[in-house]
């Protein structure tokens, strides 16, 4: 019996490189021009950085060239993406519909759909949100409520969606919405994807502030809210089958360990030329831990490139990617230069600015886009145990 | 990609020829002549030597995936020790010999010298089989010269300890031995081959842990307590998951630190940095890895007579040599803050 996860290397093209090169140029400049800071705030504008990045032909990358995209690998992607995360860019805007949303249209939307709204992601234009949880659904996905009637010529929207990131810039959501009832023998039944117009008649949507004191969770009501036969992806009743490959590309990626890597930045300018041994050591751990994860998220990107769906393997990649970038800022905290006396002035505003603002997001990293719990039941699963 | 068809050998081998009463038999000093001339005759045991030089002439990372069946099977043989000293010995062009072999020292200090009588001089601690082998290769020092030599254990005073996993880890005086070849490897240093040793041991843990994943899911499932099996308890079953998190990333680490090995040899610092990487993960991954498995396994994984500790007391100890995880974390830190914060991610993102 094997229960090994494989995780093999991946060796990135010679076009990555270059690629890489221009990536960090235009980072350059944009964090020397003011737009954004990689420590952190969040006064950037996102939809005039997205314009950019879709001029750049950075957006839509792996996708067709006739739905507006560049058809270039999912290794190339994968560097712009973790150049992106590294600096912190701005990337809100458009990384939901880069990452998940414009992929499931491809695979599974009508042409029609496909033609008009792609082009318009990959240009930087759209900005996506999804609504998955609800106040009675959050990990147990499959218990949505909110309903979809058939009428004619498309669906009627009735309910609610909740802790929908970004819901308040964008321009469509997709949303999973009950179309039928479970049956007894799959609970799974009944669920159907569809593209709504986010500023459909009869939505509502209501700010939720988060802890850091920023709006980016909504809570969105339907009230009759009609969406057009045109805009329901994949099958009727059986939205479950597409779940699987949309979880593989979000869990694996740069963005399930880079998000507090700011932190591990700044200690090290904080340090100094000569860290004590304690600093040191505490470096280096990190530094192993990171060198692994980007390892295996990457041999993940590989494994997307030739085609296969690497379900487990990504929930592998989130559970240790989230758990270390969530408990990074902790660990920072206890190896910077030590607090209580007033002589080891850090006097250095990056380094406080990251560490604020990464200790604030550091609870939410283990919760969105699957809990561990969830995570950790899928590699369970993956290991025969259930 | 290492060779299938190598790999392949090796497990048939150690899956024919190391079952647990073997190593058990081996802890109480026992030779486990069968297995060890099975991977003889299949010339698993001079993989990193060239054809020219009496061996198999196979790929650096062919060596290093037979490593990891070994770990897998808790091999109580000088296997990783003979290919490292042959790689040794083919450093500087000496051929090697057959039979069990070993290397000394094993710490970047040792300090051991030929003199001008063409003797050898010194002493080294922890020498890995040292009282199995017929050979020890050396890197000692002759005139100022980093010259490799090859010694015969016969006649040699070797005092003998233990490693946790009751592997030999023998003191071995070396006044006066005889050196039976000696050649100068100018471009060698002992840090060059406490590397090759971390990155060897980083392969033996990985092997171990995927064989404590295998044996703790597997018994998780034979396991029945409370009307079913405990396989079925959410709790047990999110401990497995977070020990498979633990194997796949030691793997990946291992893996990492045998490339860069395949690629550039053992100098320089960016197989220094990947080398600390790998032995910081996996070793971390073995203290986490080991403590779940037991949980797993309950009072059964404490005994003597089941055979988990095979792995985890192996675990235990490697994760100690050619540097533990603190050693090379300090290094790799110190490498990191020496290149400046700004440098932190393009070091990241150098080798790919």
């Amino acid at each position: 019996m094997s229960t090994r996860f494989e995780f093999d290397p991946v060796e990135l093209p010679p076009e990555c490189t270059e690629l890489r090169k221009e990536v960090r140029a235009f980072l350059k400049q944009e964090i020397d021009a003011g737009t954004f800071s990689p420590q952190g705030g969040r006064n950037e504008n996102a939809a005039a950085f997205a314009r950019k990045v879709g001029a750049k032909g950075w957006i839509g990358m792996t996708w067709p060239k006739q739905y507006g995209g560049h058809e270039r690998s999912h290794l190339e992607r994968y560097v712009v993406i973790e150049e992106m995360l590294a600096h912190r860019a701005p990337t809100r805007h458009y990384s939901t519909a880069d990452r998940q949303s414009g992929p499931m249209i491809l695979r599974y939307g009508q042409e029609e759909v496909k033609k008009t709204i792609l082009p318009r992601i990959a240009s930087g234009e759209l900005c996506f949100c999804i609504g998955l949880s609800e106040p009675n659904s959050g990990s147990d996905v499959f218990a949505a409520s909110t309903r979809a009637t058939k009428v004619d010529g498309g669906w009627l929207v009735n309910g609610r969606k909740i802790w929908t990131s970004n819901a308040h810039n964008a321009d469509y959501m997709i949303a999973l919405l009950r179309t039928s009832p479970p049956t007894k023998e799959n609970r799974r039944h009944g669920l159907t994807q569809f593209v709504i117009d986010a500023r459909s008649k009869g939505i509502t949507k209501n700010p939720i502030i988060n802890l850091t004191g920023s709006h980016d969770f909504n809570e969105v009501v339907f009230d009759d809210v009609f969406v057009p036969d045109l805009h329901m992806i994949g099958e009727v009743d059986e939205a479950w089958k597409q779940a699987s490959a949309e979880l593989a590309y979000e869990r694996s990626g740069p963005d399930r360990w880079l998000e507090t890597f700011q932190s591990l930045v700044e200690l090290v300018r904080v340090s100094g030329g000569q860290p004590d041994d304690r600093v040191a050591l505490g470096i280096g751990r990190e530094v192993a831990h990171l060198a692994t994860l980007r390892r295996m998220s990457l041999s993940v990107a590989g494994m997307l490139q030739a085609g296969k769906t690497p379900a487990a393997e990504a929930a592998v990649v989130k559970d240790l990617g989230t758990n270390w970038e969530q408990a990074l800022p902790n660990q920072v905290r206890h190896l910077a230069p030590l607090r209580g006396d007033s002589t080891p002035d850090i006097n250095d505003d990056r380094f406080e600015q990251a560490q604020r603002y990464n200790t604030l997001i550091a609870p939410k990293l283990t919760i969105q886009g699957g809990t561990r719990e969830v995570l950790r039941g899928i590699i369970a699963r993956g290991l025969g145990l259930r | 990609m290492p060779d299938p068809i190598i790999v392949d050998t090796a497990t048939r081998i150690f899956a024919d020829l190391c079952e647990p009463a073997v190593i058990n038999a081996a802890e109480e000093g026992r030779w486990p002549e069968a297995l060890w001339n099975a991977l003889e005759e299949n010339g698993l045991t001079l993989t990193w030597v060239s054809d020219e030089l009496g061996g198999a002439g196979a790929e650096m990372l062919d060596g290093f995936a037979v490593l990891r069946v070994a770990g897998r099977y808790a091999a109580p043989v000088p296997l990783a020790e003979t290919l490292a000293a042959g790689w040794l010995l083919a450093q500087a062009g000496i051929a090697a010999p057959q039979g069990p072999m070993t290397i000394a020292p094993v710490y970047e200090d040792g300090n051991l010298r030929i003199g001008d009588d063409g003797r050898l001089q010194g002493r080294s601690r922890d020498v890995p089989f040292a009282r199995a082998a017929q050979h020890i290769a050396v890197l000692a020092q002759r005139g100022g010269t980093p010259t490799v030599a090859l010694i015969e254990t016969t006649g040699l005073a070797i005092s003998q300890n233990t490693s946790l996993a009751g592997e030999s880890r023998d003191t071995v005086s070396f006044d006066g031995a005889a050196v039976k070849e000696a050649r100068p490897a100018p471009d060698l240093d002992l840090a060059g081959v406490v590397r090759l040793g971390a990155a060897i041991r980083t392969q033996q843990m990985a092997g171990a842990l995927e064989h404590i994943l295998d044996q703790s899911v597997q018994y998780s499932l034979d396991r029945v307590q409370f009307g079913r099996p405990i396989a079925k308890f959410q709790a047990v079953q999110h401990n497995l998951a977070q020990l498979a998190g633990e194997v796949a990333a030691a793997g990946a680490a291992a893996n990492a630190a045998a490339e860069a090995i395949a690629q550039a040899g053992v100098a320089g610092p960016v197989v220094e940095a990947e080398i600390a990487v790998a032995k910081v993960r996996v070793g971390e991954a073995a203290s986490t890895g080991a403590a779940i498995a037991h949980q797993v396994h309950g009072a059964i994984g404490f005994t003597r007579e089941y055979s988990l500790h095979h792995a985890t007391r192996r675990l235990w100890g490697w994760r100690e040599e050619f540097g533990n995880e603190d050693f090379w974390a300090m290094r790799l830190g110190r490498m990191v803050v020496a290149a400046g914060a700004d440098e932190l991610w393009p070091t990241i993102t150098a080798g790919s």
